[in-house]
């Protein structure tokens, strides 16, 4: 008899200890979603494998970011939420948690204050434009040119895209309204501060389609990240839009004549957001997770592997050297005030608005 | 026969008539058989008809109006949107109460999403207007209109009421409606305005594309097969194998292979520039358009044309050629009239196979086809993972099944399904 409950006391013990890891209430497992390639490298590199080191937990990279809303949203309504932090853009944190997918974080008590005690909510600043997003670095989707193809003056304004005398040739643009609708509006004389009141009416939209339409024929549309620098490289466009990081990656490492634009930059965000429905251990440690990954020392060690700007305010001093190429890498973030001249802030409200409707439009106007 | 004598029924030995023990035996035979297939079956259901038939029946549902604005949508139906006034205090004092409700569970911000596929603005007024009702009482601080007004100004604009209250069925034709480029409005189904017309057009250059890749398959495909059907069986092999080693190969790598082949400054444009054929300025653009996408595909579906062909000429005894020769056919005729009709019944095979995959093809022309080789899979696809409008890529998908039924069923009446063949 004895035994018996001794037995069944052990197993419930071991069964009990597998689940929960050492100190009594953390999963010691964790599956984390982000965009695969350099980006997720360098996650691993500056977050990962700090974390699992201290903790003796076993992280699992899925590279399923592009396709994150959809999954989690498959995931939540069977019932079974496999991911325990999500790396995604600003735009998909708020549809997340527009749906309900994505848990609310307070962020003064749930990250990490910055070394000279200022509070989290302050140090990202504005940056928080979720209540579910903790952002984590800022990119800016940007123009690069190759230097060998654009003639003697290389261009300093974004116009130069709409400018097919002065640069002929042709251009890579992506396959998607915003950003491009905002940049023709900007060249066709919009002021910078009026795109988005002018973009929310009928005749914004015309004038900017209208704009785009003198260099259709000149534009190659892609839809991945990487096809720019590649199509720069190939020489088969003059100039084209991507994320400053790729182009970072062409200019630096492959070494390819091709030089960043700036201007006009448009900022964005990407950070993480922890799916609704995980059970209290799993939920656990993914805040724990995220209090590590998001504090002011981490976000600078990002900087050492891509050339996005971490999103602290209290990180960008520490900026470093590129871990492998030891370059500075202050001057490569978008931030840099050398860079970041003349910026456009995504507007985030504007786009969950409209997205659906101007892109019906765009799609329609692409096919003609 | 008859199963009764001038005495009644045919008895068994056991006493019961004939007829029932005959039917209780077979019963349990049919019982038996059922049971042998069952896991095929639950398997297949489970898996395959289930997700299908729930992915396919968000095409008209909408019950979420309803059920997170249940109050407001019953008072919504004593209101005349006609008369273009805005609703009584009775509608805006429910929707205060609904919404209370719905803040608590978080469901207003996605009821925003649904209705921003109808009217653009009601995403953000749903999530700013949540976060500001969120500190009114539903009861102590009656009345509300005002107050609403004052919070969003949409809320003092009849054109939000009246989606609201078109929108409210469980059931919606909506979807289907948007899916063929129309939309519901409170006065009925009408056409989406010029500048979003696309989807009609997206159907007709996927039917189009398709039948075009599958000719340029059979064209492609018919000497193939011939030539494997007919060599020494060490030659065949070999050939079979280069056929096969694309199928093998990743799609991407393939797809990509051909964008490397085709760009302006690809192989195909230097090598013509290089023996003088076109001139430099003037390369052939031979990518980012429909040419890319039919190119491209073709290569990619050969496979599926060349394979059911092989295994029926394969059937055809070699002898037949031969005897129509011998009794003075020319070649032409002999191929034409002896071989060609028994090889038909692997073109039809190949044909429809090649054909439904090419309908609902995304990758290959997301990458190659620019902006005019694109199909109405990769609006289908734009629609589930990144709109999220799972209702509106639904009717899409359901649409796409029928015409895909509709033509298989014109085939199988023009053609006759029986003539196609496998092996």
């Amino acid at each position: 008899m004895k035994l018996t409950k001794t037995l069944m006391a052990t197993t419930a013990l071991t069964v009990a200890a597998s689940m929960v890891s050492a100190d009594g209430h953390m999963a010691n497992e964790m599956t984390i979603v982000s965009w695969g390639g350099a980006y997720s490298a360098s996650q691993k590199g500056a977050y990962h494998d700090p974390y699992a080191e201290a903790n003796g937990v076993n992280i699992i990279n899925d590279d399923s970011s592009a396709e994150a809303v959809a999954k989690l949203r498959a995931m939540s309504e069977a019932g079974n939420v496999t991911w325990d932090v999500v790396d995604v853009v600003a735009a998909d944190a708020i549809r997340l948690c527009d749906e309900g997918l994505a848990m609310e974080i307070d962020a003064d008590t749930m990250l990490a204050d910055a070394p000279d005690g200022t509070k989290a909510s302050e140090d990202f600043g504005d940056l928080l434009v979720s209540d579910c997003f903790i952002p984590q670095i800022v990119y800016s989707t940007t123009f690069g040119y190759r230097t060998d193809l654009v003639g003697d003056t290389a261009p300093t304004s974004v116009c130069a895209v709409f400018d097919t005398e002065a640069y002929p040739g042709k251009r890579a643009l992506e396959k998607r309204p915003i950003n491009n609708m905002e940049w023709a509006l900007l060249c066709d004389g919009v002021a910078k501060s009026e795109v988005y009141d002018v973009l929310g009416t009928e005749a914004g939209q015309n004038q900017a389609l209208a704009k785009l339409d003198t260099i259709k024929d000149d534009v190659i549309w892609w839809s991945a990240g990487a096809d720019t620098p590649q199509l720069l490289a190939d020489g088969e466009v003059i100039m084209g839009s991507t994320y400053n990081g790729r182009l970072f990656a062409a200019i630096e490492e492959q070494k390819q004549p091709i030089a960043m634009l700036w201007d006009a930059q448009v900022f964005d965000l990407d950070g993480w957001i922890i799916p609704t429905g995980l059970s209290p251990e799993r939920q656990a440690r993914a805040l724990d997770y995220i209090m590590f990954a998001t504090d002011t020392q981490r976000l600078a060690d990002q900087a050492q592997y891509i050339s996005y700007g971490p999103a602290r305010k209290s990180s960008a001093p520490l900026v470093g050297k590129h871990k492998t190429l030891g370059i500075d890498m202050a001057p490569h973030m978008p931030t840099d005030p050398e860079n970041a001249k003349n910026t456009f802030l995504y507007n985030y409200e504007f786009w969950a608005d409209y997205r659906d409707d101007i892109d019906a439009k765009f799609q329609a106007w692409l096919a003609k | 026969m008859s199963d009764s004598t001038a005495d009644g029924p045919v008895i068994a030995a056991d006493g019961t008539p004939l007829k029932r023990s005959l039917a209780r035996a077979m019963r349990r035979q049919k019982l038996r058989a059922l049971l042998l297939v069952a896991p095929l079956l639950i398997f297949v259901l489970l898996t395959f008809i289930f997700p299908i038939a729930n992915m396919l029946s968000r095409s008209v549902q909408n019950d979420i109006v309803v059920n997170t604005l249940p109050e407001t949508v019953r008072e919504l139906g004593r209101w005349d949107a006609s008369t273009g006034e805005l609703p009584d205090e009775a509608v805006y004092a429910a929707f205060a109460r609904d919404m209370a409700v719905a803040i608590e569970a978080k469901r207003h911000t996605r009821l925003g999403s649904r209705l921003n596929y109808e009217k653009t603005g009601m995403s953000s007024m749903f999530r700013q207007s949540g976060r500001k009702m969120k500190k009114l009482d539903p009861i102590a601080d009656a009345p509300f209109k005002e107050k609403l007004i004052k919070i969003h100004k949409g809320w003092g604009d009849v054109e939000m009421w009246k989606v609201i209250q078109t929108h409210s069925g469980i059931y919606t034709s909506g979807y289907f409606l948007n899916a063929i480029d129309a939309q519901k409005t409170p006065d009925g189904p009408a056409w989406q305005p010029e500048e979003k017309q696309i989807l009609l057009k997206l159907f007709g250059r996927t039917l189009v594309m398709s039948l075009i890749i599958t000719g340029s398959c059979i064209l492609l495909g018919y000497p193939i097969a011939w030539l494997l059907a007919n060599s020494s069986a060490r030659t065949a092999n070999l050939l079979l194998i280069l056929v096969l080693l694309p199928f093998w190969t990743s799609l991407l790598v393939r797809t990509s292979a051909w964008k490397v082949m085709l760009q302006q400054n690809g192989v195909i444009n230097e090598v013509l520039v290089w023996i003088g054929l076109v001139p430099d300025a003037e390369r052939l653009i031979l990518i980012n358009n429909q040419f890319g996408t039919i190119v491209a595909m073709t290569h990619i579906l050969l496979p599926f044309m060349i394979l059911p062909m092989y295994s029926v000429m394969q059937t055809i005894p070699q002898t037949y050629l031969r005897a129509a020769k011998s009794l003075g056919a020319t070649n032409w005729t002999a191929f034409w009239r002896v071989y060609f009709p028994q090889s038909v019944p692997g073109i039809g095979a190949g044909s429809i196979l090649v054909f439904i995959l090419s309908i609902g093809y995304y990758i290959t022309p997301e990458i190659v086809g620019g902006t005019k080789g694109v199909f109405i899979s990769n609006r289908i696809a734009y629609h589930i993972s990144s709109s999220l409008n799972w209702g509106l890529a639904a009717a899409l998908g359901t649409i796409l099944l029928i015409v895909v039924l509709a033509l298989y069923w014109a085939y199988d009446k023009i053609v006759g399904i029986d003539n196609v063949k496998l092996g």
